[in-house]
């Protein structure tokens, strides 16, 4: 095995270290146990959920005959999907506003654009609920519109990311590229279309994964601005784990789980391991 | 190369289109509804549902009382405490996947971002159940405790009384693990990020002159990495310390940070322009602690000229 037979350590050969192994060894093990734990027991066939009983998919029949569970999930993805469509368009714009032009009070601009990053989530939710309160925001309204709120909720707090890394990946756009495309006769709108917004695409990938992770990972927010009949998969999970634990909460989990793992492997395929690896 | 800003009065109506959408929105969805709390902090409960602003100064009085008072002071406690033990646990892992292989490192990268994408509520479930009463953390401790046992049987001492399962949940210790769980990723990438940054060769030339590895990280490693150990320390501490689901459902009576205490004015105990003032006040203990940041950065800028 590699492990006996190698060169010996480099000086700056840190991670080659023994303890710096185990280090590492234990801090991904503390971060993987719970949540490995957590899919294996969806499997097992127990209620109580603490000793092995055998095999079962009774769990997951019984999280996908859960009529509430199922909607909270549909929810969920829903809001995902039309926050990160409506994210990806602002954050475009935003990123390429500030990116390209001088203006008046741009410093000013750009310290509210961050503010929905780092405004503690429970302000952000406090605001919703009254700002929604105060407007009389219609309720009771027909699917999808009755979501209409907590995806509002969510565009807020996800283009302002999607604008950061678009511009980030704009700083490396040649003008002249634009230039040469103007001189050439095509129209602001041809240019934009042709020159930049190829250049743009992996940035708008980026921000779209991570406005859908975002998205669906929200509790606090959509905890303040949601109603009864708009209840999302987090929020739904949270009352299951309040007020009774239970082996369909992991069979839900895990699937979720599960999601986050496949739209990771997507990000993978479309970026490379670098790629996702530069963009945090 | 990119070129310099072009100057929005000259290509008005490019700029017109490209801003209006974001700022329309930042400015109805975000600053509207802020500054509707911000009025809110000043107003009082004229009815069961009317509320009256009407430039009270009582909220932000009430909300420096003792009572409240004391859970923000816990709650920045617990968030610095949090901080720390992500700081000293992290720094190591960050350091190991700096040294890592070209192979190696950016797998050990997506090890660690990928519990972060995961979802905040499944974690903290996980991490409960592993912590229950029945839980895995309680056998493993039982294990111990037998295995000690036993040991004491073999040099001929009596052997310990049975082990009981201890209450690992809710209470304050809880709190503390589950948000060092949540957060700890959140330490470690902008430390890999600065430790990334760093020129190797400097650290070399310190073991070259005699230094050993301790002190190299010390006088050289963590000074040079001074801006990313401060970002992560920002990163880390701004929501630990605005956490909700954390010590709401790992925490006991005694442990509900200053979140928590928002939230019941919202959904329990019904006084709206009370929470908008303990909404504001954590809003500016975070701008406080975002400019002490700026302040050091612009410092050690000076300095280092």
């Amino acid at each position: 095995m590699a492990l006996f037979n190698r060169q010996p350590i480099a000086p700056l050969e840190y991670t080659r270290k023994l303890w710096m192994r185990s280090w590492l060894g234990a801090t991904l093990l503390f971060l993987y146990a719970p949540l490995i734990l957590l899919m294996v027991f969806s499997f097992n066939d127990s209620k109580r959920n603490v000793v092995w009983k055998g095999f079962t998919f009774k769990y997951y029949e019984k999280a996908f005959a859960n009529e509430s569970l199922v909607e909270a999930m549909v929810n969920s993805l829903t809001i995902a999907l039309l926050a990160t469509v409506f994210s990806v368009i602002l954050g475009a714009l935003a990123g390429v506003m500030l990116w390209r032009f001088r203006f008046p009070m741009k410093s000013a601009v750009e310290g509210v654009m961050s503010l929905p990053i780092i405004v503690p989530e429970i302000c952000l939710g406090v605001a919703m609920l009254i700002f929604f309160a105060r407007m009389d925001w219609p309720t009771g309204l027909p699917w999808p519109l009755n979501l209409s709120a907590i995806t509002i909720a969510h565009i807020t707090f996800c283009f302002p990311f999607v604008a950061m890394v678009v511009r980030s990946r704009m700083a490396s756009f040649n003008r002249e590229q634009e230039e040469a495309a103007k001189d050439l006769g095509a129209s602001e709108w041809q240019t934009f279309r042709d020159i930049l917004l190829p250049h743009m695409r992996p940035g708008l990938i980026a921000g779209a994964l991570l406005s859908f992770t975002l998205s669906l990972d929200d509790f606090v927010i959509t905890f303040f601005t949601s109603g009864p009949d708009t209840i999302t998969f987090p929020v739904k999970v949270y009352s299951m784990v309040r007020f009774s634990v239970t082996p369909e909460v992991n069979a839900a989990s895990t699937i979720l789980i599960i999601l986050t793992i496949v739209l990771t492997a997507v990000a993978l395929k479309l970026q490379g391991v670098k790629g996702i690896a530069e963009t945090h | 190369m990119a070129g310099p800003l072009q100057d929005w009065r000259q290509h008005k109506r490019p700029f017109a289109a490209i801003v209006s959408a974001p700022i329309f929105w930042l400015v109805l969805f975000f600053l509207v509804p802020m500054g509707i709390v911000w009025l809110y902090s000043f107003g009082q409960n004229v009815g069961p549902a009317a509320i009256e602003i009407t430039g009270t100064l009582d909220n932000y009085k009430r909300a420096t009382e003792w009572l409240y008072l004391s859970i923000f002071l816990k709650s920045l406690a617990v968030a610095a405490l949090v901080t720390f033990i992500c700081l000293i646990v992290g720094f190591p892992v960050a350091m190991a996947i700096t040294f890592a292989t070209e192979k190696w490192r950016p797998w050990l990268l997506l090890a660690i971002m990928l519990p972060f994408w995961t979802n905040l509520l499944i974690r903290t479930y996980a991490l409960m159940m592993l912590m229950g009463q029945n839980g895995y953390a309680n056998k493993g401790l039982g294990a111990m405790w037998d295995g000690a046992s036993w040991l004491r049987t073999l040099v001929g001492l009596q052997p310990l009384e049975a082990w009981t399962p201890v209450q690992l949940l809710y209470n304050n210790f809880a709190v503390v693990l589950g948000l060092v769980y949540v957060h700890l990723p959140f330490m470690v990438l902008p430390l890999y990020s600065a430790l990334d940054r760093l020129d190797k060769s400097l650290i070399e030339a310190s073991l070259d002159l005699g230094a050993g590895h301790f002190r190299t990280l010390m006088k050289i490693v963590v000074p040079l990495a001074g801006s990313g150990i401060a970002a992560g320390v920002m990163i880390t501490l701004i929501p630990a310390l605005g956490a909700y689901l954390t010590p709401d459902l790992m925490g006991g009576t005694d442990s509900q940070m200053i979140a928590n205490v928002i939230e019941r004015q919202f959904k329990r105990a019904n006084d709206w322009p009370f929470g908008a003032a303990l909404s504001f006040l954590l809003i500016y203990a975070m701008f406080a602690l975002v400019a002490l940041q700026s302040l050091r950065g612009s410092r050690a800028k000076v300095g280092a000229h």
